[in-house]
């Protein structure tokens, strides 16, 4: 039997070979650093947001009405403000956004409409904040007329998560097993019963999660609201909506001009000067707190679905 | 119970048209938004022409001598995101590939959700971090002459910001791929270096792609941090050491002063907003046409 | 159960503690030069008020802040220079009267960043060459306006086009109000402009004193030369008192919508305005005027003598004795 293939060079191959192996390392030390790098950045923020701000956190900060004096200035204002919007943006959005996702999911039949209804939702989580605020500025301010206030800052964040809301309410649905429809139709149940006793109460959890994602990025946002005019300087709250006199609820809160957590940050780090930015630095540290805290809850309560429902 | 079966079907009739209206709303957004900014700036361009829009370099709408040339701003932004692209990449395409080739599950556990913090530190507090942290700190190492307004250190938080974006799609991409494709390059004796670089990355490109769209789709718009950190000065450069102004910042400051209604300083706004949304437009098509070209299936 | 409870009781908390009704409104805007006084004024007022009014203020700068004005959409327009022409036909137009109260006085400061060693004074013909419209693209180096300075890049800050500390300075060192180079950091905040020239070695900007004056070590103010030969002034309150200081000491004002003077509310806040002002105005640091001014302010407002004693046209170097005797007209 003649050779037709040469001898292999052991030598070259064992050179080739560790010298692969080298690469591997080197990259796998790499990609470890480039990982960490990011970290550290986030590591980084946080201290110094923590260094710069944590002296700024007293009591009275959260009580207090801003103010040309850096050591009484607080966000009293401006988190009320925050939940004074998040409150309408969740009342706009969740209701919207759930009966658009179980109309996709459960209704839509495969026609131009539906199509033209998905792309626009897969378009608009792609629009830049801002231009929900020119939105905001030229339709719901001039047109509708309905001036700058709570209201008007509700719906503009509500239209800007309406995607996240319909996305997440889509997967919700789309993962209650198609057996628990066919038990229900089985038992002569219409298909709104159906959704409404027994889909929605099994994706209630997941529709959560995704409300509180859409909130959590809500209360960050500041261009929009900056664009249809939250005043920088407030130092009074709107108004209570429950009053001691007839008829005890009121709605005038809803008219009232605003400033929220991120705006009042902004102002003061645009002040120069230490004392302020410490005040900016304490503020966006609560704001974070805020975000920390509504991304957790929302991470655990996926967990938490996720352990409890067993099909 | 004929009439109570039919009044049942009406509601359900009802209902299907109420959750169709609550799905249109989506669309009706999408045409609001269009509408607005078309018809505002159509108003701006019976004052202004198109030409001088697009070729003019000063933007100095507010001034006496008014200038509307949209390419400082246009230059503003597509510096500034790229920068922050030319950190966001490679950071982010790498952590992708360590994360899903090399790293041991448990540290995919941890990191990833660390990392999909980035994403959720609200933009003020990226723009204090910018201004009061990174540029000093550029300042004392790098430039020492650095201008305290620059594109520079904007440009740098940006590209942390969305390095998230670019790593948790890149890294779905990559888990993505079928382990047999690896298995087979691991039989072959590949090391994890190579599976990485030619068979997972090439398999997972439309993925990857699509992320790069979407992070650049996502730094383009962004407001805060620019507006913040790189004073508000339109300037035509590609120096991202200079202060320049970037089409959402020039939004935000108007927007902070006054806006009579029909201005002409009103209607620029929309007329640079218009100019935002076809480039996120852009970029979006991209990233869906990439996705389309480079899937492949399995 | 427990939670509806729960919340009943905190309703009921929240009301016990909300005031009966609500809440008026003061509406102010205008120049960011003054709103440091406005916002002082009202921050005390509201205090004073028990939360029984409130006020706003906003930093649109002083055409934007006049825009609104004749709009109707604000109850008092912050100015840190007299009423223009067009403002005064648009208020007519909308039939908006008012009553204009000068203040404070201003000293408007030339400032450059402290590591800037070669320039402590400059004339109003350097000014000019820097910040005409002819400058623009030209005249972009420090050596180029007087040829001992360093071959540095001039990085400029100066107020926003709706600012009337831009009509004033342009009106002051060009000569002609809102003539000017465009490509300079312009900003209605000047917040920013003092971020911009604290940080930059080669930055020189123009900004209110009141801005000036609580970063005294992170600027340096520059001597101004009025006329060829004189010696240059720096800014104070004294250079202002005795007009010394010039062509930049400035009258700022409050204009009062006539409409919005009848309601009780504004009328305590004007009076208020007017009482202790002086005292905030000090303490935010700009010139109060005497008290002779503030007596004849107040006396216009009661009287309601509306318009202004300017003739809509800019107007520079106005000295406080004179601004005295054109109101007591």
């Amino acid at each position: 039997m003649a050779r037709s293939v040469a001898a292999p060079d052991l030598e070259a191959l064992r050179r080739g070979i560790r010298r692969r192996r080298l690469g591997d390392r080197l990259f796998a030390l790499f990609g470890w650093a480039c990982m960490t790098a990011a970290l550290l950045v986030l590591a980084a923020l946080l201290v110094d947001l923590a260094i710069d701000g944590l002296p700024h956190l007293r009591w009275d900060f959260f009580t207090s009405f801003p103010s040309r004096k850096p050591e009484r200035a607080g966000i009293l204002s401006a988190w009320v403000g925050s939940l004074a919007v998040m409150g309408v943006t969740a009342a706009a959005a969740i209701p919207l956004g759930v009966a658009a996702a179980v109309y996709l999911e459960e209704y839509g039949p495969k026609n131009w409409i539906t199509d033209a209804i998905e792309i626009s939702v897969t378009n608009l989580a792609g629009v830049p904040s801002i231009v929900f605020g020119l939105l905001a500025l030229g339709f719901l301010v001039y047109v509708l007329d309905l001036g700058r206030n709570v209201l008007t800052g509700g719906l503009t964040l509500a239209m800007l998560v309406l995607p996240i809301v319909i996305v997440a309410t889509r997967e919700a649905v789309r993962a209650v097993p198609f057996g628990i429809r066919e038990a229900a139709f089985a038992l002569g149940a219409t298909k709104w019963q159906t959704i409404w006793h027994h889909v929605l109460p099994y994706s209630m959890g997941g529709i959560a999660t995704g409300v509180i994602i859409a909130l959590a990025r809500a209360i960050g946002e500041t261009a929009p609201l900056i664009t249809i005019g939250a005043l920088t300087y407030i130092a009074f709250l709107p108004t209570s909506p429950v009053q001691a006199e007839w008829p005890f609820l009121s709605f005038q809160w809803l008219d009232d001009p605003f400033t929220v957590m991120p705006i009042q940050t902004f102002n003061w780090i645009s002040r120069p000067g230490d004392d302020f930015q410490g005040n900016a630095a304490a503020a966006g540290l609560v704001l974070m707190g805020m975000t920390l805290v509504m991304n957790g809850a929302a991470i655990w309560l996926r967990y938490r679905l996720r352990k409890r429902v067993r099909w | 119970m004929a009439t109570r079966n039919a009044l049942r079907a009406l509601g359900e009739h009802v209902i299907e048209a109420g959750l169709l209206l609550a799905a249109l709303s989506s669309i009706a957004i999408t045409t609001a938004i269009l509408y607005v900014l078309l018809s505002e700036s159509v108003g701006f361009f019976r004052v202004v022409s198109l030409v001088d829009f697009l070729t003019d370099t000063m933007w100095t709408p507010l001034f006496a001598d008014a200038r509307f040339g949209i390419l400082p701003l246009l230059c503003g932004t597509l510096v500034s995101s790229g920068v922050g692209l030319a950190v966001a990449v490679p950071l982010g395409l790498t952590s992708a590939l360590y994360l899903s080739e090399f790293a041991h599950p448990r540290t995919r556990e941890i990191v990833k959700p660390f990392l999909e913090l980035l994403a959720g530190v609200p933009t003020v507090v990226y723009g204090y971090f910018a201004l009061l942290f990174v540029t000093p700190l550029l300042q004392r190492w790098l430039f020492p002459d650095m201008p305290g307004f620059n594109v520079l250190s904007p440009g740098l938080v940006i590209g942390v910001m969305i390095i998230p974006y670019v790593s948790s799609l890149s890294e779905d991409a990559m888990r993505a791929v079928p382990m047999e494709l690896r298995e087979a390059a691991f039989a072959m004796g590949a090391t994890r270096l190579q599976v990485a670089a030619r068979v997972v990355l090439p398999a997972a490109l439309s993925g990857v792609a699509a992320a790069f769209a979407l992070g650049m789709s996502r730094a383009v718009g962004e407001t805060m941090v620019v507006a913040i950190a790189a004073g508000q000065q339109p300037n035509l450069t590609l120096d991202p050491r200079q202060p320049a102004a970037t089409i959402t910042a020039y939004i935000v400051q108007v927007a902070l002063g006054d806006l009579p209604h029909g201005s002409l300083g009103y209607l620029s706004i929309f007329a640079a907003g218009l100019t935002l949304m076809l480039l996120t437009l852009g970029f979006n098509v991209a990233g869906w046409l990439l996705r389309r070209r480079f899937r492949e299936a399995y | 159960m427990t939670s509806i409870r729960t919340f009943v009781a905190l309703a009921l908390a929240i009301a016990a503690s909300a005031p009966a009704r609500a809440a008026e409104t003061i509406a102010i805007d205008g120049s960011s030069t003054v709103y440091p006084v406005a916002e002082a004024v009202a921050e005390e007022f509201q205090g004073q008020e028990k939360g029984q009014v409130r006020v706003t203020v906003g930093i649109s700068g002083t055409g934007g802040g006049f825009k609104k004005f004749c709009r109707g959409e604000t109850d008092i327009s912050d100015a840190s220079r007299p009423i223009l022409k067009e403002e005064i036909d648009a208020c007519k137009a909308a039939g908006i009267s008012y009553y204009e109260l000068p203040v404070a006085y201003d000293a408007l400061t030339v400032a450059v960043s402290p590591k800037n060693d070669w320039v402590s004074e400059i004339t109003v013909e350097d000014l000019k060459k820097i910040w005409a419209p002819e400058a623009q693209g030209t005249v972009t180096r420090w050596n180029q306006v007087r040829p001992e300075w360093p071959d540095q890049p001039l990085m400029l800050f100066g107020a926003g086009s709706d600012s009337g500390t831009f009509d004033y300075f342009t009106e002051a060192i060009v000569g002609k109000a809102k003539a000017s180079r465009g490509d300079f950091t312009g900003s209605e905040d000047d917040n920013v402009l003092v971020q911009g020239i604290e940080n930059n070695k080669n930055a020189l900007g123009y900004i209110p004193y009141a801005y000036y004056l609580p970063h005294k070590e992170r600027m340096k103010a520059l001597a101004i030369v009025g006329k060829p030969g004189e010696k240059g002034v720096l800014p104070s309150m004294e250079a202002v008192k005795s007009g010394a200081y010039q062509p930049l000491s400035r009258p700022l004002f409050v204009y009062v919508s006539a409409k919005s003077a009848e309601r009780p509310a504004v009328q305590r806040f004007v009076e208020f305005f007017l009482t202790e002002g002086p005292a905030l105005i000090e303490e935010v640091g700009y010139l109060p005027l005497p008290a002779e001014a503030y007596e004849t302010a107040r006396k216009r407002f009661r009287d309601k003598k509306a318009g202004t004693v300017f003739g809509g046209v800019p107007e520079v170097g106005v000295a406080v004795e004179e601004l005295l005797k054109r109101e007591t007209q």
